[in-house]
């Protein structure tokens, strides 16, 4: 049942360049699923900020949020320390529905913030005795996190634009080199990326998760749609139809 | 202490609603809480056919407020009907429908699709769409073309016609006039104001359809202006006022203009709660300011000092 709450800041710590690691402390931990996201109110805010949820912990009733500085409300958010209250509408959006899915192996494939989803996907994956393997791209070493946890789900590969980490380059060329041994992939990250990533896979199964800037984040103001492939003439909301769906239902600009 | 309203068509437990096009058609936010304790919901515009909406970005926040250009999406009115509102019946709270369109056909067709419908108890007529006809002049700018459409509507409706007036007009009372003087049971104002963003890096503006509507506080000062002038020069017509209400002391500023209602927009988006939290509020501020009813504070601020 989606609610607002005042939540309390367990910890928040930063873990890369401009790119921040908050636990939240929430009884509706444990109904939370990979690829829903919260929407955050933030004081001398008109509009909410949605962050994915990145994990959960739900004997401790936590989960954790990752987010990059990006503009004025990012920049706020960075300033909150541990103890403070967040006021957060939550569960928001779809979520990835691996529980219906039958699958041997996973390729996740994020990109900047797009990666935190995948973390809590992975974990859940991996706790189904699905094989995972993740490609993450960043811009720069600076930027890099989560590696380790991601290598404890299976084989990480990072790439970055600059080459200052991994591999030089896109995802995308680190997926060529792996080919297609994976029956699914989930993907999340920039539109230019996903674009990318579904155009490569195109013949594979995959789920992607989308942003848009967004007013209420429950469905009600329509300013968060996504044209569909199958009829452009139609479109779904990204905050309540989404932000996960299948890689070939809607229509990346 | 009473909350009560009494307005053409609308018998209101308290002078709160959402506005339409924040609140959907109810079902979102009837996850927060029950829809029973709202005055009236305003649900989102109908239009003659299903429409896609404008291009995104839809949104942009600015200083105390936001844009919005979502190009009225909705299902059309016959979708809307049947998919949409049977959900409210489970309420015993007044619906009223936003109809819009691009021709006075359109309006006249929507309106009349609408007397089908037993869920709704009046229209709220929203005359900020561009006449496609009229080489996309606002009909909500042009006093004859809202005089055209309100008459229209009003023939064609069996329910009492609330016009919602567009502020992007030199003056206001003009307007107000020419649509009361074609038969509107009421008004409704207001509706946002045309705005831009433009993004520093990408040297553009940030909503894909250029402008947006300006809503939130940013614009509460004009349409408390705007329904102080119109209650001076129509003293007794019934006044659904919105623009930027935040709490309760914000609908005592709209009644003490001259609003009999009121109606809450944005900022059912920073708190889903909104409404149910100025209902609890409003009693209390009310008799601080010495008033013993909603009623009776109407009007109450046009005092001159000196
Ligand atoms: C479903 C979803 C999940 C997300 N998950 C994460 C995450 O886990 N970590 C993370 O760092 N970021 C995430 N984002 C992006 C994050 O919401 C934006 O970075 C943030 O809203 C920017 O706000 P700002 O005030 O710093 O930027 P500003 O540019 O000052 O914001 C201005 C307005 O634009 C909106 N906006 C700007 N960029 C975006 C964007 N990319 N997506 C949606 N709205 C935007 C803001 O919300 C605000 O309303 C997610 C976005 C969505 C839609
Ligand atoms: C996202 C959004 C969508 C809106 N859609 C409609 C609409 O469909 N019809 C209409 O008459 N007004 C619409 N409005 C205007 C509001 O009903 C209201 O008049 C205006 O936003 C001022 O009130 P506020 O400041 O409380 O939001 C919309 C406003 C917003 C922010
Ligand atoms: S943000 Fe309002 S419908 Fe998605």
């Amino acid at each position: 049942m989606i609610t607002k709450q005042s939540l309390e800041i367990l910890s928040h710590i930063q873990i890369a360049e401009e790119t921040f690691e908050v636990v939240l402390r929430s009884a509706l931990s444990k109904e939370l699923k990979p690829g829903q996201f919260v929407h955050i109110a933030l004081p001398g805010h008109m509009l909410r900020r949605p962050v994915s949820i990145a994990n959960v912990d739900p004997e401790a009733e936590t989960f954790t949020m990752i987010f990059k500085i990006f503009g004025e409300g990012t920049r706020h958010l960075s300033k909150y320390q541990a103890g403070d209250k967040l006021d957060v509408i939550l569960p928001c959006g779809t979520h990835y529905p691996i529980e219906n899915l039958k699958l041997e192996h996973a390729l996740l494939v994020g990109g900047g913030i797009g990666v935190p989803p995948l973390y809590y996907l992975g974990k859940q994956l991996k706790d189904k005795g699905v094989k995972v393997t993740s490609v993450l791209g960043f811009q720069s070493a600076s930027q890099v996190f989560y590696e380790e946890k991601f290598q404890q789900l299976g084989d990480t590969f990072i790439a970055t634009n600059d080459g200052s980490y991994g591999q030089k380059g896109f995802v995308t060329d680190i997926i060529s080199e792996l080919g297609s041994p994976f029956d699914y992939y989930f993907s999340c990250g920039p539109t230019p990326m996903l674009k990318a990533v579904t155009d490569q896979l195109a013949d594979k199964k995959g789920y992607i998760s989308l942003e848009e800037r967004m007013g209420c984040g429950v469905g009600t103001c329509y300013a968060c749609v996504v044209p569909l492939k199958a009829d452009p003439t139609k479109n779904k909301k990204i905050c309540k139809d989404g932000p996960v769906f299948l890689a070939n239902e809607v229509s990346l600009a | 202490m009473s909350l009560t309203v009494n307005l053409p068509g609308l018998s209101l437990k308290n002078p709160i609603m959402p506005a339409s096009g924040c609140f959907g058609f109810g079902k979102e936010y009837s996850q927060f809480y029950d829809l029973n304790q709202l005055g009236a919901i305003i649900v989102k515009a109908a239009t003659g056919e299903a429409r896609y909406g404008n291009p995104t970005p839809r949104v942009a926040e600015t200083s105390s407020g936001m844009l919005n250009a979502i190009g009225l999406q909705n299902p059309g009115v016959e979708k809307i009907i049947t998919d949409e509102l049977p959900f409210l019946r489970q309420y015993h709270t007044p619906i009223i429908a936003n109809i819009a369109g691009s021709t006075v056909e359109e309006y006249v067709k929507v309106a009349k699709t609408l007397n089908q419908s037993q869920d709704i108890a009046a229209i709220e007529l929203n005359i900020s769409c561009p006449n496609v006809k009229e080489g996309g002049v606002q009909f909500g700018t042009d006093p004859e073309l809202a005089k055209q459409v309100t008459d229209q509507v009003k023939e064609a409706s069996d329910y009492p016609v609330y016009v919602k007036l567009s502020p992007n007009v030199t003056n206001i009372t003009t307007m107000a006039k020419a649509v009361v003087g074609a038969g509107a049971d009421g008004l409704s104002m207001i509706n946002t104001l045309t705005g831009m963003q433009i993004n520093l890096k990408k040297r553009a503006p940030v909503i894909a359809n250029k402008t947006g509507g300006l809503s939130g506080p940013a614009i509460k000062p004009i349409a408390i202006r705007m329904i102080y002038e119109v209650r001076q020069a129509l003293s007794n017509v019934p006044i659904i006022g919105m623009g930027g209400i935040m709490n309760a002391e914000d609908v005592l500023e709209f009644l003490l203009a001259g609003a009999n209602a009121v109606a809450v927009g944005t900022a059912n988006f920073q708190n889903p709660n909104i409404c149910p939290e100025i209902i609890a509020e409003l009693p209390g501020i009310l008799s601080r300011y010495g008033f013993e009813s909603v009623e009776e504070a109407v009007g109450k601020g046009h005092i001159i000092h000196g």
